[in-house]
């Protein structure tokens, strides 16, 4: 760790209802890789916003190498060397690698206002050799895997000599292979003497890749401390502000044999190839596997909110023709999409609507008129029942937490009585507590004789919620493992798996650190 | 490796995600309709309708050429065609009611598009106003103007005619091709109208494909808060494309004044929706962060070469509408069909 870079002091933001910073501060080393932790709506990614300009502060002053700055606008934190790598990817996808590199700042022609795009590819190229990553500037973003538009756009930070980076979730959309690729990136940019800022809600990650790690809660900040030698339970209880055991339940055998589901030589393209499983009664069945290994693609083609080339699915043993989301609901199967907020919610709507929406037809009376009452009440008992911390249920969904947000989409399937339940990433983007809490909800649902599909991309959910895991690879079901005998070690091998063509295109994801 | 992982996908998807097949398929399509009119009337393919078809295509290429621009950064603008007509108008105030030489005239023409697209770009980028609405106020402001000042000499609505300045109406109609084009093609007469088209829509290309502006273009239309985060002003840029889009509206009206010799106050509406078909047909995205110049100008002449050819067999214009309309709610389906599958 290197000099002070940087230092926050005193930092104000409000919002319209929400005191979003109040008199928070951190600081800065060069060469450090400084954690940035708390929960949902502690304050982290508007702090960091302030610094890399995209808010204004009401109040405070930022300290950076020295002198008292302004950042008004992302320009102005540019050209002070402080980047933000936002958790929404944020590539043109209609231009090429080197274009989106150099978006603003492209170098210029003989003519000041004609583009050289030899000098932009040359220099992408460049700066991608420095990193060890195997991309061709000229290849459109919209091509590229998340994990390699990630890679990407820290070479678009790294392009504009960046004293300061900071990473918001960096790893949320990547694989394990993936995040050692990045933190080999990030070693190697805090030996050159970059400060690095680094928000994650993984704090296994943690304690792996950072120096010190600072701490917030409802927009103060609690405390840094040493990554070395502080231990997990102390951050979250540092995050909470009260203990919570993080310990894993027992999951019981599941002795109830009969089928809810089942799925036949499920097929679709490239994406999905011959699936077939059975779902229990009562069961938790997780679906582990890589990005785009196709469990989302499996999901919604039970859900019908894809077509099928081939395949049957069978619920409680009778075969279903499911075309549409619509089918998938009258058959009592519901779907919590990965992506709540584009597919699972009404956002500008209130609790209550958003509860009712998939089951209208339970409150609507002989004359096309929806029952206000029934509605309220159904609402009512769900935010009772999931512990949805809402101050209303007139609340507008938009205004929720991401894990009340979840809660609402769950309570929406209760309410249309669907007995097999497809989670998809249940718990991504949200906060350890709510976590604690989703898990706790989905073993009771077991419990109730609900059956449950839960797709995951971390392994120790996986491990500590499901019954049975079936791995996927490249859209087909690579094993299958029971609770007793899956490690994460096995898991992995079996959503690696790849058949012998693509295993070649695996050594081209541009990996100097590991080739397999 | 890498590359040939790349080339693959690339090669596997581009096909329907750019629009080379939309500009192929466009391009199928105008060779098409020629045919089939060709065989169906011996005049259609005379070399004197395929010069009406030209300079028809001329005027609403030149617009579309604009509102390629503007339909790439997802935007859209419906004021084109009456902010035409006020360029059209001004261009007749300045030559033949003020008396001023006809270059100065042009530039007025000119200049009054870009002042209503300056004017577009400011309502929507720092007012925030949608485009949609912005341009649909435009429209009427543009229209209500153009009728005004026509008014200036006579007190009354009527044409402003470039009666004194012969010079005004060779610009578009002489043929400075001609001389050239006599020793291969005798009697064949290009006017000047498609000289230009073909020159602005070079200027466009280049702009789109080289140029910061162009960069930005696509850069806004595909991911605009991205673009903003690159540390790109995108309230300015987006108010230069619009200004831009409105030059070229500009040109379009000294062209149509022109052509007709007389600035007509009550013409151009319509001529928007024209000048979109012809974007859309060509195979820029209305979603954005697609443009294409060449299979914008494709698209004006599949819009020009149809009504040519309606009209020839005798179909009354009511029906041209109706088959325009047709065409344009086609072309959008076929955009959304290829985004789908993307």
């Amino acid at each position: 760790m290197g000099d002070l870079l940087l230092k926050m002091e005193g930092i104000d933001k409000s919002f319209p209802g929400v005191h979003a910073l109040d008199n928070a501060r951190f600081e800065l080393r060069s060469g450090e890789v400084h954690a940035l932790v708390g929960e949902n709506g502690a304050g982290k990614s508007t702090l960091m916003k302030i610094l890399s300009g995209i808010y204004p502060k009401d109040a405070g002053v930022i300290i950076y190498q020295g002198q008292e700055v302004d950042i008004p606008n992302p320009r102005a934190a540019q050209h002070l060397g402080i980047s933000m790598i936002h958790q929404e990817l944020n590539l043109m996808n209609h231009l090429t690698l080197a274009q989106n590199v150099f978006v603003g700042r492209e170098p210029r022609g003989r003519l000041p206002f004609i583009l050289d795009e030899k000098k932009i590819n040359a220099q992408t190229q460049a700066l991608f050799d420095s990193m060890h990553l195997r991309l061709d500037p000229r290849t459109l973003a919209a091509d590229l895997t998340v994990a390699k538009q990630q890679m990407v756009e820290i070479a678009k930070a790294l392009s504009f000599n960046s004293q300061v980076l900071i990473m918001d979730e960096p790893t949320a959309a990547l694989t394990e292979s993936e995040i050692e690729e990045l933190f080999r990136i990030i070693r190697q940019l805090r030996n050159k003497g970059v400060g690095i800022v680094y928000i994650s809600h993984r704090l296994e990650e943690l304690k792996q890749i950072s120096d010190r790690i600072t701490v917030m809660r409802d927009g103060r900040t609690v405390d840094t401390v040493d990554a070395a030698t502080v231990t997990i339970d102390r951050i979250i209880s540092m995050m909470v502000g009260r203990t919570i055991y993080e310990s894993s339940p027992e999951v019981p055998d599941n002795p109830n044999p009969e089928v809810v589901l089942e799925v036949r030589n499920l097929n679709r393209g490239a994406a999905i190839k011959d699936v077939s499983f059975q779902l229990k009664k009562g069961e938790i069945l997780g679906f582990a596997g890589l990005m785009g290994a196709g469990r989302t693609e499996v999901a919604r083609a039970i859900f019908g909110a894809d077509p099928i080339d081939s395949g049957e699915i069978y619920v409680k043993g009778v075969k279903v023709a499911i075309n549409s989301p619509r089918d998938a609901v009258r058959h009592g199967i519901g779907y919590l999409s990965e992506d709540r907020k584009r597919y699972g919610l009404a956002l500008g709507m209130d609790v209550e609507a958003n509860i009712a929406l998939a089951s209208f037809e339970q409150f609507v009376g002989p004359l096309g008129v929806v029952n206000d009452g029934k509605t309220r009440a159904t609402a009512e008992r769900y935010v009772g029942a999931l512990a949805i911390k809402t101050p209303s249920i007139q609340q507008l969904v938009r205004n929720l937490s991401g894990g009340n947000q979840q809660k609402v989409v769950i309570g929406k399937w209760l309410t249309a009585d669907t007995d097999i339940l497809i989670f998809d990433e249940p718990t991504r983007g949200i906060d350890v507590g709510a976590k604690s809490e989703i898990y706790k909800l989905l073993n009771e649902l077991a419990h109730q004789g609900k059956s449950i599909i839960m797709i995951s991309s971390e392994l120790p959910e996986i491990l500590r919620m499901s019954h049975r895991i079936i791995v996927m690879c490249e859209g087909r079901i690579t094993g299958e493992l029971t609770a007793g005998e899956a490690t994460q070690e096995g898991i992995m091998r079996l959503a690696t798996q790849r058949s012998v063509m693509v295993a070649t295109d695996d050594n081209s994801s541009a990996n100097g650190a590991r080739v397999s | 490796m890498a590359t040939a992982e790349t080339t693959l996908t690339t090669g596997k998807q581009s096909i329907f995600r750019s629009s080379a097949a939309q500009k192929l398929l466009a391009f199928a399509a105008l060779i098409v309709i020629f045919v089939v009119f060709s065989i169906l009337s011996p005049f259609f393919r005379t070399p004197e309708n395929v010069v009406n078809i030209l300079l028809a295509t001329a005027v609403n290429g030149v617009l579309a050429l604009g509102v390629t621009f503007i339909i790439t950064t997802a935007g859209i603008d419906l004021s084109v065609g009456t902010v035409m007509t006020l360029s059209a108008v001004m261009t007749g105030l300045a030559i033949s009611i003020y008396g001023l030489p006809v270059p100065v005239g042009i530039l007025v023409g000119v200049l009054t598009g870009s002042t209503a697209g300056l004017i577009n770009g400011l309502v929507i980028s720092r007012m925030r106003v949608p485009p949609f609405i912005a341009t649909l106020g435009m429209m009427m402001i543009a229209r209500g103007l153009a009728l005004v000042l026509s008014t200036i000499e006579t007190g009354t609505v009527k044409p402003i005619y470039f009666s004194d300045t012969p010079v005004f109406r060779q610009i578009t109609m002489g043929s400075v091709l001609s001389p050239l084009l006599s020793p291969i093609a005798p009697g064949v007469n290009v006017p000047n109208a498609v000289l230009i088209l073909f020159i602005a829509a070079l200027i466009a290309a280049f702009i789109l494909a080289k140029t910061v502006l162009g960069r930005y273009t696509v850069a806004m239309g595909s991911n605009e808060e991205a673009t903003r985060l690159s540390g790109v002003n995108v309230a300015n840029w987006k108010t230069a494309v619009y200004a831009l889009g409105g030059t070229f509206s500009g040109l379009a009206g000294v062209m149509i004044a022109s052509r007709l010799n007389s600035a007509q106050p009550a013409l151009g509406v319509g001529y928007e929706l024209e000048a979109i078909a012809a974007v859309v047909i060509g195979g820029t995205s209305l979603s954005g962060g697609q443009g294409t110049v060449l299979g914008t100008i494709i698209g004006a002449f599949i819009i020009s070469t149809l009504t040519n050819g309606l009209r020839i067999m005798n179909v009354p214009q009511e029906w041209q509408f109706v088959v325009t309309g047709l065409i344009v709610i086609l072309a959008v389906y076929l955009d959304i069909l290829r985004r789908r599958r993307s």
